[in-house]
């Protein structure tokens, strides 16, 4: 399938010839993103239809700088199957859709991944009175665990290398997992550490899980374009970038506006004060500034959609910035 | 008078609600022992689930009077003991259960298209109906004017298909799929059994092949491939190729359920039309189709319940029908964990359509007399 999938790609690819994708969302007048057809946290519709989420954030910053307006954005669903073939064929300019950075989709599949914005990886989940506390005590666990994923994979080889043996409940979909679970009929859930916040959100006492320390695969999940187009790659590279290098300086979107006077050069050149980045990028001048002034900076997103004020409780982690402790780190600005 | 003349009442034990309940429930005493069983379940079941989906349940707010706007304040997760199905979340999100992400503003037009497709189906449901002629143009029309005002021209603000979900996406897509199948699903099923070899094999070759293939891979074709076929510059709309796909393959399993019904039809029906000297069309038009569709009835809403819930499969490739929306309301971390409340609702409106299709053939069997004997009266 996955063969099949990036003949698809590759074939839709070489039929759509897009010149300049930055040009082509000018001219439309919005841009197209591609999310999820709904992930906690991510990209979902909430009561009034609109669309939140990191994800959705990330589509919006790409928006504001383009447009400086927050709502010329269309959200368009993709499935984990459909997202490659319609970021191929054109009908999205971009993909923000908790995609992994991996080698074969950077290259073969003919994408371009721009950044990261979320550090995700494989984690467990166990409920508080199996009294564990490490991964490495689960031996002859029963794990729930999505067929046919690379998570199934990582689950074997990380019992291997351990020298420990579990039993496998093999489910289909997130939900199968958490009802599993819930329900007693395994002793431990596996899937992406985000995944498990929001099953552990979603149990009436979420007290009575706990999400294990281990995490046990690299799940870089970051916004990806078409390869070849480097200017528009470069637009929503610098749009992400700007997102955390407005958290590194300490520029928030209530305080962008007194920062417009701030005496510190990369502040001002960030914020289009100085130089004329924008220029660079065929953006005006004041993108980056809309960008934090309409959505924030990285952490402003971060903690309104997946932090620990949220249902989802995710800690910073490997997503606090690299002076913080996480591994969050955008080249500098000049 | 002979007193032997004298009306005999019937023993009490075969008549009425006692004799009714001994021959059907209490015949001998493995029925008993099922009877006494299956009221046993229901006694059990059934205080269970009213409790939940309505004594217990919160619709707006929850047991301290508080207007319900996320999970955490449902009565179920304040008091898991004694809290019962949380509604409020069909009732905050049902706006997008029904029209999807379709602007408020422009909402009337999706009302009247709801209200317009009940008035195009009185016709087809009644027989009866006074003035079922001009009704009867109404409903042929009504696609058209269906489309223009869902999707916008002839004065009124486009409204691109992304912004349509929910309940409005499920029904343009089974309506549209039945309606499209059927016309096409009858020309291929004749041409099936076609003299002239090129039109029978090519008929053959394209029920075949559609047949063959999940509706899952017709889905991704017509997402995918589709546009490639066309020439350069013609943009297609995304629903309309999936509507593309769902009416080919629901023709071809169209076509073979009035293959059936065809092939039931005995030769002397059509010896008799053709001695009468009916060319081809008229000879099916009016003498083997009415006949063979009749008996195809059951089938032809088996099928056509079967596209209306495959329509959910159009999440594959990005569009949110009512099960969509449901899943996306799943992901909003205001309303994680309420995945009961959002299926049931969702099976529940699935369930209306369906068993209300299925009541409509057996009222159009009844009418038709579909039985065996067919001819006898």
């Amino acid at each position: 399938m996955k063969k099949l999938l990036s003949i698809f790609a590759v074939v839709a690819f070489a039929f759509s010839a897009h010149a300049g994708t930055l040009d082509d969302v000018k001219n439309r007048g919005f841009l197209k993103c591609g999310v999820t057809t709904g992930l906690a946290g991510f990209a979902a519709p909430d009561d009034s239809g609109e669309w939140a989420g990191l994800d959705a954030d990330m589509c919006r910053a790409v928006a504001v700088a383009v447009f400086g307006d927050r709502s010329k954005v269309e959200f368009i669903t993709t499935t984990g199957k459909s997202r490659f073939p319609t970021l191929a064929s054109g009908e999205v300019d971009m993909l923000a859709r908790n995609t992994t950075w991996t080698i074969s989709r950077d290259v073969n599949l003919g994408f371009e991944f721009v950044g990261v914005n979320f550090y995700d990886g494989q984690g467990f989940m166990v409920p508080s009175a199996l009294g564990v506390s490490s991964a490495t005590e689960l031996d002859g666990a029963t794990v729930c665990i999505q067929t046919g994923t690379t998570t199934e994979l990582n689950l074997a080889d990380f019992f291997r290398l351990n020298g420990i043996s579990y039993e496998a409940l093999p489910i289909e979909t997130n939900d199968e997992g958490k009802e599993n679970l819930f329900a007693g009929r395994c002793d431990v859930y596996t899937t992406d550490a985000s995944g498990l916040s929001s099953t552990r959100a979603a149990a009436s006492n979420p007290d009575k899980w706990v999400v294990l320390p281990e995490i046990i695969s690299k799940e870089p999940l970051g916004p990806l374009v078409r390869h070849g187009d480097h200017q528009w790659g470069d637009v929503v590279r610098w749009s992400l970038n700007a997102m955390i290098i407005a958290e590194e300086l300490g520029i928030t979107s209530e305080n962008v506006d007194a920062q417009t006077s701030s005496n510190v050069p990369e502040v001002l050149r960030l914020l289009g004060v100085e130089g004329n980045y924008g220029e660079m990028l065929e953006l005006s001048n004041d993108w980056a500034y809309q960008i934090i002034k309409q959505i924030g900076n990285y952490s402003e997103s971060y903690e309104a959609n997946v932090g620990p004020d949220t249902p989802l409780e995710i800690a910073r982690g490997l997503n606090a910035l690299w002076t913080q402790g996480g591994i969050l780190y955008a080249p500098p600005f000049r | 008078m002979n007193e032997m003349n004298e009306v005999r009442k019937p023993p009490v034990a075969t008549t009425g609600i006692i004799g009714w309940l001994r021959i059907n429930l209490f015949f001998n005493w493995t029925n008993s022992l099922i009877t006494l069983f299956v009221i046993y379940c229901l006694y059990q079941f059934i205080p269970w689930i009213l409790d939940w989906t309505i004594f217990s349940a919160d619709f707006k707010y929850n047991y301290l009077g508080e207007q319900i706007t996320n999970q955490e304040m449902c009565s179920r997760n304040l008091d898991p003991e004694n809290g019962g199905a949380c509604w409020a979340v069909i009732y905050v999100r049902f706006y997008q259960f029904i029209y999807g992400f379709y602007p408020k503003a422009e909402v009337w037009r999706v009302n009247v298209a709801y209200v317009m497709l009940a008035l195009a189906l009185l016709p087809l449901l009644y027989a009866k109906l006074p003035y079922r002629k001009y009704f009867l143009y109404f409903t042929y029309i009504f696609p058209v004017i269906a489309y223009f005002l869902l999707n916008g021209g002839l004065g009124f603000t486009e409204v691109s298909t992304n912004k349509w979900g929910g309940l409005l996406v499920t029904l343009v897509l089974g309506c549209t799929g039945i309606a499209l199948a059927f016309p096409i699903g009858i020309m291929l099923a004749l041409g099936r059994r076609s003299k002239l070899p090129v039109i029978s094999m090519m008929c053959t070759l394209f029920i075949e092949f559609i047949r063959g293939v999940p509706l899952i891979t017709l889905l991704f074709f017509g997402m995918v491939m589709l546009p490639l076929f066309l020439p350069e510059g013609i943009d297609m709309d995304g629903l309309i190729r999936v509507l593309v796909a769902v009416t080919l393959f629901q023709s071809a399993y169209m076509a073979e359920v009035i293959r059936g019904g065809l092939q039931a039809i005995p030769p002397g029906q059509y010896e008799a039309a053709k001695s009468l000297g009916m060319s081809y069309w008229r000879m099916n038009l009016l003498i083997i189709l009415p006949q063979a569709i009749r008996i195809s009835i059951p089938p032809i809403v088996n099928t056509s319940i079967g596209l209306f819930k495959d329509t959910t499969l159009v999440i594959i490739v990005g569009i949110l029908d009512l099960l969509g929306i449901g899943r996306g309301t799943l992901a909003d971390t205001n309303w994680l964990g309420l995945s009961y409340e959002i299926y049931f609702f969702v099976s529940l409106v699935f369930f209306i359509f369906t068993f209300g299709m299925s009541r409509y053939s057996l009222y159009l069997e009844k009418k038709l007399k579909t039985g065996i004997n067919m001819g006898a009266d």
